[in-house]
């Protein structure tokens, strides 16, 4: 029985996703079940496959600087299909002040470079105990 | 080979004075291990082959197997090209930046191309929300084009680009530019990145499918060796390959093995080997671990000339030589205490240097949390400046040959390349092996394995993971603002409103037709449409619709 499901998504155009990539290992290791979108997604595609993949959280992973705008549309998505029980962490090259901007438009976590894999595993563990068990859109 | 009374002195040494030493203090660890994860040894000892097989395994400088350097002098006679990378927001401000660099001493011009125009999209697209002028400048007409360059003399100093996929057109739109300069193709020198296989295998702005890919890479070959003779067609890139988490012997060959498939690809259009070989570049990685690094240069530069030679009948020697940039390695600066980075990129550039590169970028200390600042890029560049100047290390050739060590890992190195390249053969070549997945799937695997090794300490990175200290950096980042895009539009839509429609739908149903004949070469109606002012997203579109787009397929 998998710990909980969880989508790691690269929204907007860029292509480094070896902290994607690492991140979902590590969860998968941990015993979640991740499915990782792959690079250059839409925030439209990011949230239809996080209702249609019935996943409690969405990691978004960015570096090319456009996280306030790509996070916040994914935010809002959410919103419109009324799916924000779906909670959303982030990392990827996140300067420090942009970080509360994010928090407070409804980003629960954001992981920078050097963050250790414990934090990132607690975190993720913290978010899901959040999470109703039962899904809302079953 | 090691001689046998070395061999036996080493072992008694190892048996007395070391086991006396170790009982009483243990070494600090039981493996010792390069960055790439190599076993070291205690100890390194002469081998007689680095005197009976000099020639083969060493030569000397400018001269096969080029393992000592692609020069006759090196250093000693020109440096290499401090080519700092940059581009942000619009032609105007990278413009800036570019003028501000040469004035400090930079020798060459190296942009930096927001992700939109990457990916052949113009600024206006719905898929550019929010990327912009972010990672790079805005480029959609030659009208940019002409503003990047303003002020800046074609004909004296030489720019490398960061282009991939649509490479054919940001060239173009370079020749038109330089033209209107009164600067003709014929004299100018620079580079295109135009590896497109790395972007399916580890940076991720491909565009089309691998065949028409590989098609408009040897066009560009075709064209330029007629046409542009002095500019460098591609920059087979392993940096990006690294970055993504590929050990020093993976960069080495996946990047070869890349080589290989563009030289075959040249090779079928029927283009003669000594006629595009000695444009082809190449770009790697510095990371932090010196003397790994410095053999990896050299085991890359010796295993090329030899695949060119033996492998492609190449004849002459510039075809041999492996020639390379060098950018340090991004992924090695931390976001805590950013300071330290500029050490890290001290090392990482005297390993460059040291393995005899022919350009160097050197990262400024912030680069983990944003774009560079102009004092952060100044301090790198200082860097640079530094090592040419003070450090000495430039007064004779390949100064580290010879060290016991050094050729040793020279030797592993190759040899591991080389394996893999015979395994990628074995496969069919790099683009099935991209296409399975496999090469992608072994550096994710070194990555993951790196990455738990700093995860559970067994690696210390410093002030990551060990010496850390409480509180943010403080530290003034740099912005590229939200604005950017809306005014890239409104400069977009000025070009459209003054060019010639007529022209530019002509020119672009006459680069559909060449498209859709194979024997056509793409570049001189990809030219002619950048003339017309055609923009980057509506050349690209039309490529698009010939040969449609590469979806990268996840397990």
């Amino acid at each position: 029985m998998p710990k909980g499901r969880i989508l790691i998504a690269k929204p907007g155009l860029d292509g480094h996703d070896r902290g994607a990539k690492y991140v979902a290992h590590l969860l998968r290791d941990a015993g979640y079940e991740v499915i990782y979108t792959g690079i250059r997604k839409t925030p439209e595609q990011i949230v239809s496959a996080a209702i249609q993949e019935d996943v409690q959280l969405i990691g978004l992973s960015l570096l090319s600087g456009a996280h306030n705008v790509l996070f916040r549309r994914v935010l809002a998505l959410l919103s419109e299909n009324h799916a924000d029980d779906i909670l959303v962490f982030g990392g990827g090259t996140i300067p420090s002040k942009d970080i509360a901007q994010l928090e407070a438009m409804g980003v629960k976590a954001v992981f920078t470079p050097g963050t250790s894999a414990d934090s990132i595993l607690d975190t993720v563990s913290r978010l899901l105990e959040k999470q109703p068990s039962v899904n809302l859109h079953e | 080979m090691i001689p046998e009374h070395l061999r036996k002195a080493a072992q008694a040494w190892t048996d007395g004075a070391v086991r006396r030493a170790t009982s009483k203090s243990p070494e600090r660890s039981e493996r010792f291990e390069t960055a790439s994860g190599r076993l070291v040894d205690r100890l390194y000892l002469p081998d007689e082959d680095q005197i009976i097989k000099y020639p083969d395994k060493l030569g000397f400088p400018g001269e096969y197997p080029f393992t000592r350097g692609v020069q006759t002098t090196m250093y000693r006679g020109r440096l290499w090209t401090m080519r700092q990378y940059a581009g942000f927001s619009t032609a105007e401000e990278s413009n800036e930046r570019y003028r501000y660099l040469l004035q400090q001493g930079s020798t060459g011009v190296s942009v930096a191309f927001d992700l939109p125009t990457q990916i052949g999209l113009d600024s206006d697209d719905d898929r550019c929300i929010g990327e912009v002028g972010k990672v790079g400048v805005a480029i959609d007409t030659l009208d940019d084009m002409e503003r990047l360059f303003e002020g800046i003399p074609l004909d004296r100093v030489s720019t490398s680009m960061t282009i991939n996929a649509p490479a054919a057109v940001l060239l173009a739109m370079y020749i038109a530019a330089a033209e209107k300069q009164g600067v003709s193709k014929d004299r100018l020198a620079g580079t295109i990145q135009n590896d497109v296989l790395k972007e399916y295998i580890a940076r991720g702005t491909y565009i089309f499918p691998p065949p028409p890919s590989l098609r408009i890479v040897s066009d560009i070959f075709a064209y330029c060796m007629q046409e542009v003779p002095r500019w460098n067609t591609i920059s087979i890139s392993g940096y990006h390959i690294r970055e993504a988490g590929a050990t020093a012997v993976q960069e080495v060959a996946f990047t070869l093995a890349d080589a290989i498939c563009y030289i075959e690809t040249a090779l079928s259009a029927g283009l003669p080997i000594d006629q595009f070989a000695p444009r082809l570049t190449f770009f790697f990685a510095a990371h932090t671990d010196l003397l790994e690094e410095v053999a990896k240069f050299r085991a890359a530069r010796r295993l090329y000339a030899n695949l060119m030679r033996e492998r492609f009948g190449a004849q002459d020697a510039r075809s041999m030589m492996l020639r390379f940039h060098t950018q340090t390695g991004g992924v090695t600066l931390t976001a805590q205490q950013p300071d330290n980075n500029i050490v890290r990129v001290t090392i990482q550039a005297l390993a460059a240097v040291f393995g005899g590169t022919q350009s160097l970028h050197t990262n400024s200390k912030d680069e983990a949390l944003a774009l560079p600042t102009e004092d952060a890029v100044t301090v790198a560049l200082r860097t640079q400046q530094i090592i040419a100047y003070e450090s000495g290390v430039t007064n004779t050739i390949d100064p580290l040959a010879g060290s016991f060590f050094v050729e040793k890992l020279t030797d592993q190195i190759e040899e591991e390349a080389r394996a893999y390249i015979q395994e990628i053969d074995k496969m069919g070549g790099v683009v099935p092996a991209i296409e399975r997945g496999y090469i992608q799937h072994e550096i994710e695997e070194a990555a993951y394995v790196y990455g738990r090794s700093i995860d559970d300490k067994r690696r210390v990175i410093v002030g990551v993971n060990d010496f850390t200290a409480e509180g943010e950096p403080d530290i003034d980042l740099f912005e590229v603002s939200e604005e950017v895009r809306a005014r890239q539009i409104e400069k977009l839509n000025r070009v459209r409103e003054r060019r010639n429609q007529a022209a530019v739908d002509e020119a672009l149903r006459c680069l559909q037709e060449a498209a859709g004949d194979a024997k056509a070469n793409l570049m001189p109606p990809i030219l002619a449409a950048v003339h017309a002012y055609a923009s980057i997203g509506e050349i690209c579109g039309v490529l698009r619709r010939a040969f449609g787009e590469y979806e990268e397929r996840y397990s």
